[in-house]
């Protein structure tokens, strides 16, 4: 039996990406990363931003993304998000101009918490992708 | 009669008038391609997460606890109208229909003695609105700038529904918008986004049992904002392709009215020359009769 399911990426404006035969798919999930294999149980949950990491048989692609839901059910996997980018093609311009804009907004005083939380999370993640 | 020096005119004005519509038409046949593609493209997102909330909105344990934007206030006295329209003209009946189904449900909104709220989106809707409704009026957006529908534009629009809501403004929110179905036929639709009504209950989604995490109400409570700004950029999407779709036939119409106009003033242009011709040679037969 093959170990394989499908995975759909999409946008609000296009359908991002479509894979029907993936073995393992990480997400960024809310609560820290977490790996999907086939015949996972029903899940919902959300994205903090992170890296998305797809393998299929020989290939391993990764995703940078901002926020978004994922959900899985009978072996396929939704991921709604806004933003996303291919690491290969991510532009190091924008990765710089993220991390300002998000060190701007963490001196904003009256964030909540879990918000500071979020962009931490995300001026990390965007270093790790701009020092490699 | 119009002398010959007018009808010459009067031609040459309708054939450059139907130069124009049929490159209007073109170009709308070609944005209404993209447009409806897109259209297309966004289905499924917007789809997906009508669905996820659906599914949430079925499995939740506490109903009094509910996010207020799934459930609403539970009054029903404040109305707030999102009506969707183009920023530009020509195109047949398209802002008018929508606006026509929005003015119905103003007027029975007002009728039952509650309070009616207008955003208007895009200008050919405040401008027809404005005359009836101005005091009705909260806000006027407009994306002149944006060449499409963009999720940003929608993002920010829900983001003031958002914000008046949380301030209890209004307690029923609904948009209105043209869904495309072909190019001649587009449908206005009012579609209400708060308090969520469930339009379609499908069986089977009911039984599944999921995994959440963090907690639904988390979750709902971060999805329902976002939830509203994709529908809001379904139906700006949704209008785009309408407004190419309805303007393309527009006009056609019109170059073809155009066509059938420079065809009788020709024939009628033709006939006076005819009978000036005959005029002139009677007057000149009879004179040499004369002699």
């Amino acid at each position: 039996m093959s170990e394989e399911f499908k995975v759909e990426i999409v946008n609000p404006e296009k359908s991002f990406l479509s894979n029907e035969n993936v073995t393992e798919v990480v997400v960024p999930a809310f609560e820290g990363e977490m790996g999907i294999l086939k015949d996972h149980i029903s899940i919902i949950s959300f994205l903090k931003p992170g890296i998305i990491k797809i393998f299929s048989k020989n290939t391993e692609e990764k995703f940078y993304v901002e926020d978004g839901i994922v959900e899985f059910k009978d072996n396929s996997l939704s991921i709604l998000t806004s933003s996303i980018f291919s690491l290969d093609k991510i532009d190091r311009d924008y990765v710089n101009q993220s991390i300002q804009d998000a060190e701007k907004e963490l001196l904003n005083e009256n964030i909540e918490d879990q918000k500071r939380f979020l962009i931490s999370q995300k001026i990390d993640v965007l270093k790790s992708i701009g020092s490699n | 009669m119009a002398s010959l020096d007018d009808l010459k005119k009067r031609i040459v004005s309708v054939k450059s008038t139907q130069k124009i519509t049929k490159a209007m038409k073109m170009v709308a046949a070609a944005k209404l391609k993209r447009a409806q593609e897109s259209a297309e493209k966004g289905r499924p997102y917007s789809e997906k997460m009508n669905n996820i909330i659906l599914n949430l909105a079925d499995g939740i344990s506490d109903k009094e606890n509910a996010p207020k934007l799934l459930t609403g206030t539970g009054q029903d006295k404040v109305h707030l109208c999102v009506v969707l329209t183009s920023d530009r003209g020509l195109c047949g009946g398209f802002n008018s229909n929508i606006i026509k189904k929005a003015k119905v449900y103003f007027g029975k909104v007002l009728d039952e003695g509650k309070t009616l709220k207008i955003i208007t989106v895009g200008s050919k809707g405040y401008d027809q609105l404005k005359r009836l409704y101005n005091d009705k009026i909260i806000e006027k957006i407009s994306f002149k700038e944006s060449k499409n529908a963009n999720y940003f534009d929608a993002e920010k629009v829900g983001k003031i529904i958002i914000e008046s809501f949380l301030k209890k403004e209004f307690d029923v929110c609904t948009i209105f918008y043209n869904k495309f179905k072909n190019v001649i036929t587009q449908i206005p639709q009012a579609q209400q986004i708060i308090p969520l009504k469930s339009s379609e209950s499908e069986g089977s989604s009911s039984e599944d049992n999921y995994e959440f995490e963090p907690e639904e109400d988390e979750i709902l409570s971060n999805l329902l904002p976002k939830n509203i700004s994709t529908q809001i950029f379904k139906a700006m999407l949704e209008n785009s392709a309408s407004e190419q779709g309805s303007r393309m036939s527009a006009m056609d119409n019109a170059t073809r009215n155009a066509g059938e106009m420079v065809e009788k003033l020709t024939i009628k242009y033709n006939r006076s020359r005819q009978a000036a011709i005959t005029k002139e040679l009677i007057e000149i037969i009879s004179g040499a009769e004369s002699l």
